[in-house]
């Protein structure tokens, strides 16, 4: 390639010269191209890597789009609404009175300290990008600003899983993970557009955090150690999950000290990421001072002190010359530490100073726990334990690349990859525990099977390379092409090693992509559904729209009282104030659990138990979302087992069996008498006995599931209906003021 | 029975102005009075031909016309034309201009309208004056709350008399309804009921301000669709789109609706369970409209629809829900339209051509607000509208924009469909300030790359005397020397491929001499090369850096220095034996060795440059 432009450069210049100026130019250019094939390997190769950069990015964001393409520019699911909320209070009323919000509007008549209850690094960062594209005078609306979030912090996560995967394998290994991560199922899930959660851009900090970890620990600058902190920091401010962290870190440095890789770097880069990391976090107000008082923390600060005892022993083994004397001193120093440790442990639990595990800590560790004691976490369907089917799903060929690059790992041992083998395996683990967390396991997933494909291929192509050189220079001289072959006389005893490496090469490349239309075929299907909108196809194959969430909120933020108080299951709480702008009585934070069990309670009573309750929570309106019509399998009726586990672990007048006949639960004639006559399941029939909803079907026929209904005389005598929407999915019934006494 | 007691109630509640025998204010009498009014939708149309004949001495030049004031209020549009038709041929003449006027020793509850004559009217002469009047919440629902099972009743009223600061000679009213059905009506000596029309009249030689109160109760499925608030922004670009945003705030003004709203009559009998509701919207919008969407706060709406042909683009709109009596809801439409159609220049000033209110048909608004986003940097700007408006102006910060972006805001209330006339702003704009928010896009990028390529170029660091610093600076030099070495090499190496070319013409054309001047060149430049090398080499050695490098870049300097020395020996072996005749088979036999020797060193130069390479 280089010494193609000699001759070239030579003879045009006199030509040039009598010729006129048009030829003078295309030689100009001729001269210019040349210029641009004289890059060295070096800079061909970062240009390649750029773009190649470039793309995945741009790639990450795009394919996030398909739900604006398939809907709308809208927020989706349920706890993105209340981010944007806030967010849209945030950019109004600015940041002080954010942080000192109290919302009246939620959780009647108790309230919500937002400020004090919020992560607020997701609002944060959306109002800063809006405040800076306002800046650079591009008049976007906010809305805008929160739905493309999570797809710009995708592309981002991707720059980052490249850098990760550069540190801990070679740049090739980091450009395979940027692509994996850009298009894998199980962060695409949680990062289309429009799902504005936490989520979205607390796996971007999580996966910083760690990879600027793994940099302090690789190269024990301080710097790069207080750049993690501070990765920390946003991701401490953005989501929960950075419990995650401060256990993974410190069990990280754990087995290093195990296995005899303390160094300097570590003490270093732990030292200054904790202390800072943890000062750092204490600002965020839902944390405050939980990292020196709760239990899950402890781990850290424990690790923290070991590393200084370490220390210690280390000086003073330099110190003392005698290995005998260091022996006995090790021996006391280690039991008191430990023993000064686990006494101040206990004093701390026991005091309550160090509060103990909380529920949903204990339900990581035993996926049993939940089920038993918080049927509250045990309801949400994401927090159920993950089916092998959504593992295939959500990781496709990165399920079997996986064990594959964990031991391309193990082969080359580092402080790096021991970091990355262990976060996969522990988030391996916590995803099998719950769905939800499949996103957590998501970017090691792809930058262990970004080894192992990076590894394979490079192992591949090198042998492909050097064969091809060997075959080149033999067919230069053909009669010399037999002494060729002898020399390589490795080649000889693998005949079909070249060909064996074009297949396997072949087959790489067709599970690649495989995985990219896995990837794309999931994205359309299954994680672009804003779930505000159902679609369905209609009798004709058209596209038919259910958008009744959105006419019922918008009938109560149009045509009730502003100060009307809506009475819902939680579920909807998040929705009903950001769209229907009305205050309610739970929502999707559950943070107080009798308060949702009193409304559980109020749903699964007679209507007269019911309106008592009702009267006492000041409600106004009653929501119920309601399937039997279009057959929308996941409405209260099929929630309502989880209304009465919830409140009858509140109050116990409320009993599972009473709903149930013979351990099944069923709303035809065979159900329950109480089933047949509670608040909920007449809310939800109420005059449904008279609709035909399917042809040959009796009038009355629930299509959710699929049988007839057991009461179809619903009378009503302390609520009437306001509003059905046209789909009946969401109705709503006003609770009627008290007769006069006389 | 309820009805007619109310509505008896309501009857006096209305007027109680006295029937005064008023000064006569001129010698004007209205010889002949038609009215008519529609009562057909919730906007309640009104015309009157008024002869208007001059008994007195003087000439007149303008005509009183009274109304009471409980109307006045509702009054939203009135114009008065000349009709100078004679028999049923009727040309009406350009509106005459109109001014509210309150005269003295006029009876109160009474607002006068005083229309100026264009040539005034002789003693004597007479002339026909046509009066349009439309009123808005005229119709009272009556119930005033309705169940979704029950029709909508609506009461209207006025007067069976014209009231008129005039003595009127003959004057007849005819009224039309929706439909046929009535609750009751007034009844005065010759009415008469045409199924839906209901006709006072002809009565005759009544004084000025006689006043007779009706009251007609009847029933009106129309849709009351009444926009409380209508923000219509009209945004100009000069790239070619005039984008029109329109703000709606709606409710239903009828008969309040009361108790269950059940969706499953609504379903099964929509036009008797829900007859008044609004259950949909007709937006005319002109041709070539596109990009038209429908959305609220929360989010698009899908049930519309959108026709369109040469001559209009009608969009049908349906609320999230239907609406019932005192139902809201709230919406935005936005369309785009082609900027010829609208924008135009006339001396030197541009200006825009376009309707003033909504599209939508049959619709009431109670307040209008049109703002016309003008492009930035435009001036002298001025507004020409149909009817006084409030106006005022401000400005907007959009796109790209610095100082904003000139905004005119219109404001009018009580505003009917007759309303929709075209208004025009002028203004002049540069047609170069286009050019300004592209060039700011353009340097905005420049100075991104330029702030990259100075970033990459420049040496930031701090201190320049740290060891890292010093050992990054050496390192780079090594590298740079490195390169220098390879690209050296590589120039050896292709001499090599000149001397293997010289070879090949050779045995073509056996051509001795010049396969001999070929290696003296070659021999020459690769002596050159060898002394180039010298030096770098020398500076490597000393680098305490690249000793780790530095075997390797020895090694491969031997080595090609031991391939050169190959290729020159098969060279001169070779020229050798052409000049010797040897045979070809011979020859070859001869230099096959060399020339295997000459491979594998090729080769191993080839690893070492890769090797090298990739540090």
């Amino acid at each position: 390639m280089v010494n193609k432009s000699e001759p070239g450069d030579g003879n045009t210049k006199p030509a040039a010269a009598a010729m006129p100026a048009s030829s003078l130019k295309s030689d100009l250019l001729n001269n210019l191209s040349f210029k641009t094939f004289k890059l060295k390997t070096k800079q061909q190769e970062l240009l390649i890597r750029v773009s190649i950069l470039c793309l995945v990015y741009i790639l990450a964001f795009i394919t996030r789009l398909f739900s604006v393409l398939r809907y709308e520019s809208m927020i989706h699911e349920f706890d993105p609404y209340f981010n944007y909320r806030t967010t849209l209070f945030l950019t109004q009323k600015g940041f002080y009175e954010f942080w000192n919000w109290f919302d009246s509007e939620s959780w009647y008549p108790l309230g919500r300290i937002i400020g004090g209850t919020l992560y607020p690094g997701l609002m944060v960062t959306a109002a800063v990008i809006y405040w800076v594209v306002r800046f650079l005078r591009f008049a976007v609306h906010i809305r805008e600003v929160c739905v493309l979030t999570a797809p710009f912090f995708a592309s981002n996560t991707t720059v980052v899983a490249y850098f990760f995967g550069k540190e801990i394998w070679d740049s090739g290994a980091g450009l395979i993970a940027a692509a994996l991560i850009a298009i894998c199922p199980g962060y695409i899930s949680r990062s289309v557009a429009g799902s504005y959660d936490n989520e979205g851009v607390a796996i971007f900090a999580l996966l910083l955090t760690f990879y600027l970890f793994v940099k302090a620990v690789n190269t024990g600058s301080l710097s790069w150690a207080l750049a993690s902190a501070f990765g920390y920091f946003y991701m401490v401010s953005a989501w929960g999950g950075y419990v995650f962290i401060i256990n993974l870190i410190p069990l990280y440095v754990m087995v290093l000290l195990i296995t005899g890789r303390y160094s300097m770097r570590l003490y270093v880069a732990y030292n200054c990421m904790y202390v800072l990391g943890m000062l750092l976090a204490m600002q965020i107000r839902f944390v405050g001072f939980q990292h020196v008082q709760s239990g899950e923390h402890m781990a850290a600060m424990g690790v923290f002190f070991l590393l200084q005892v370490f220390y210690f022993l280390d000086w003073v083994k330099h110190m003392l010359s005698d290995t005998k004397l260091f022996q006995a001193f090790l021996r006391i120093t280690v039991t008191s530490a430990v023993g000064a440790g686990a006494i101040a442990l206990g004093v701390g639990m026991a005091s309550g100073y160090i509060s103990p595990w909380t529920g949903r800590f204990y339900s990581l560790l035993d996926p049993t726990y939940a089920k038993d004691h918080i049927p509250i976490i045990a309801s949400v369907s994401e927090h159920q334990p993950t089916a092998w089917s959504s593992f295939m799903f959500d990781f496709h060929i990165l399920l079997f690349l996986f064990p594959a690059g964990l031991y391309f790992c193990f082969k080359r041992l580092s402080d790096a990859t021991i970091f990355i083998v262990m976060y996969g395996l522990t988030s391996m683990y916590f995803a099998g525990v719950m769905v939800r967390l499949i996103l957590v396991a998501t970017p090691a997933v792809c930058l262990i099977s970004a080894i192992a494909v990076s590894a394979t291929i490079k192992n591949l192509t090198m042998l492909l390379r050097s064969k091809s050189k060997v075959a080149q220079s033999g067919s230069t001289k053909a009669t010399s092409s037999a002494k060729a072959s002898s020399k390589t006389s490795l080649d000889q005893s693998q005949p079909f090693q070249r060909n064996g490496a074009i297949a396997l090469l072949l087959g790489a490349f067709y599970l690649l992509s495989k995985y990219a239309t896995h990837c794309t075929w999931v994205t359309s299907e299954a994680y672009s559904s804003p779930s505000i909108v159902l679609a369905a196809r209609g009798a004709h194959g058209n596209r038919v729209i259910f958008d009744d969430y959105r006419e019922a909120y918008f009938w109560l933020r149009q045509n009730t009282p502003p100060d009307a108080k809506v009475m819902s299951w939680w579920d909807y709480g998040y929705q009903i104030t950001a769209m229907g702008n009305r205050t309610v009585i739970v929502d999707n934070n559950t943070w107080n659990n009798t308060h949702i069990a009193t409304v559980g309670r109020a749903m699964s009573s007679y209507e007269d138990e019911a309106y008592e309750i009702m009267r006492s929570l000041d409600v106004d309106y009653v929501l119920v979302v309601f399937g039997g019509v279009t057959g929308y399998s996941s409405d209260d009726i099929n929630k309502f087992l989880w209304m009465v586990r919830i409140g009858g672990g509140v109050f116990p007048i409320i009993k599972e069996p009473d709903y149930l006949v013979n351990g099944e639960y069923r709303v035809d004639k065979g159900a329950a008498p109480k089933m047949l006559n509670c608040l909920m399941y007449k809310l939800c029939y109420y005059r449904f006995g008279e609709m035909v909803t399917e042809y040959g079907k009796p009038p009355g026929y629930d299509r959710a599931r699929g049988v007839e209904i057991g009461n179809k005389d619903v009378k009503l005598e302390y609520l009437e209906e306001a509003f059905t929407t046209s789909n009946w999915i969401v109705r709503i019934y006003k609770v009627k003021p008290p007769n006069n006494r006389w | 029975m309820e009805t007619e007691m109310g509505f008896s109630r309501f009857a006096l509640f209305l007027f109680t102005i006295a029937l005064l025998s008023s000064p006569v204010l001129s010698d004007l009498v209205l010889s002949k009075v038609d009215r008519r009014i529609y009562l057909t939708s919730q906007i309640v149309r009104y015309t009157a031909t008024l002869r208007v004949e001059n008994e007195g001495s003087e000439l007149v030049s303008e005509v009183l016309l009274a109304f009471p004031e409980l109307q006045a209020k509702n009054l939203a549009y009135l114009t008065v034309s000349v009709n100078e038709g004679k028999g049923k041929q009727k040309v009406s003449t350009d509106d005459l201009p109109i001014e509210v006027v309150s005269p003295k020793n006029m009876p109160p509850a009474v607002s006068f309208y005083s229309v100026t004559l264009p040539k005034g009217l002789a003693p004597g002469d007479s002339l026909t004056l046509d009066v349009m009047a439309v009123f808005t919440h005229a119709l009272q629902p009556f119930p005033e709350k309705i169940t979704q099972a029950d029709i909508q009743l609506v009461v209207f009223q006025d007067s069976a008399y014209y009231l008129s600061p005039y003595a009127v000679k003959v004057q007849s009213l005819s009224v039309k309804l929706p439909e046929a059905r009535i609750e009751s009506y007034t009844k005065l000596e010759n009415t008469k009921v045409h199924g839906s029309e209901i006709k006072y009249g002809p009565h005759e030689d009544l004084p000025a301000f006689s006043y007779s109160p009706i009251g007609i109760h009847f029933e009106s499925n129309q849709p009351f669709s009444n926009a409380q608030e209508v923000e219509r922004e009209i945004e100009i670009s000069h790239w070619g789109n005039v984008q029109i945003t329109e703000h709606y705030k709606l409710i239903h003004g009828g008969a309040q609706s009361k108790g269950e709203f059940s969706r499953l009559d609504f379903q099964a009998r929509p036009n008797v369970r829900g007859a008044s509701a609004i259950r949909y919207l007709v937006a005319t919008l002109p041709p070539r409209a596109h990009s038209v969407y429908y959305r609220d706060e929360i989010g698009n709406i899908s049930t519309s629809h959108l026709w369109s042909d040469s001559k209009k683009t009608e969009l049908l709109i349906e609320p999230r829900y239907p609406m019932f009596g005192g139902w809201r809801t709230a919406f935005t439409i936005g369309y785009g339209l082609p900027l010829q159609d609208f924008l135009f220049q006339s001396e030197g000033k541009r200006f825009l051509n376009i309707t003033l209110s909504s599209p939508m048909v049959e619709l009431v608004i109670d307040k209008l607000i049109v703002k016309v986003v003008l492009p930035e940097g435009s001036k002298d700007i001025s507004v020409s509208t149909p009817f006084p408006v409030k106006q005022w102006q401000e400005t907007k910060i959009s796109h790209l924009d610095i100082d904003g972006r000139p905004v005119v805001v219109l404001e009018k209330t009580n505003v009917v469909p007759e309303h929709n006339k075209y208004f025009q702003v002028y203004y002049k704009f540069n047609k170069l300030s286009m050019l300004r928010e592209p060039l700011m896009l353009i340097s905005g990028f420049f100075f991104l790359f330029v702030a990259c390529i100075v970033y990459t170029r420049a040496d930031i660091s701090i201190s320049k005397s740290s060891a890292s610093y010093l050992a990054k600076q050496q390192w780079e030099e090594v590298q740079a020397a490195i390169q220098q070495v390879e690209s050296i090499i590589n120039r050896c190496l292709a001499t090599h491929d000149k001397l293997e070319a010289s070879l090949r013409d050779l045995s073509r054309t056996g051509d001795v001499q010049a396969c001999k001047a070929a290696r003296k060149t070659a021999d020459g430049l690769l002596k050159d090369l060898s002394k180039e090398l010298k030096p770098l080499l020398a500076f490597l050695q000393s680098s305490p850096s690249a000793s780790q490098i530095l075997p390797k870049v020895e090694d491969l300097v031997a080595k090609e220095k031991e391939l050169q020395e190959r290729v020159m020996t098969k060279h001169s072996t070779v020229v050798d034996a052409y000049e010797r005749k040897s045979a070809g088979k011979d020859i070859e036999n001869r230099v096959a060795l060399q020339q295997q020797k000459i491979t594998a060193l090729k080769q191993e130069v080839d690893d070492l440059m890769e090797y090298i390479d990739e540090i």
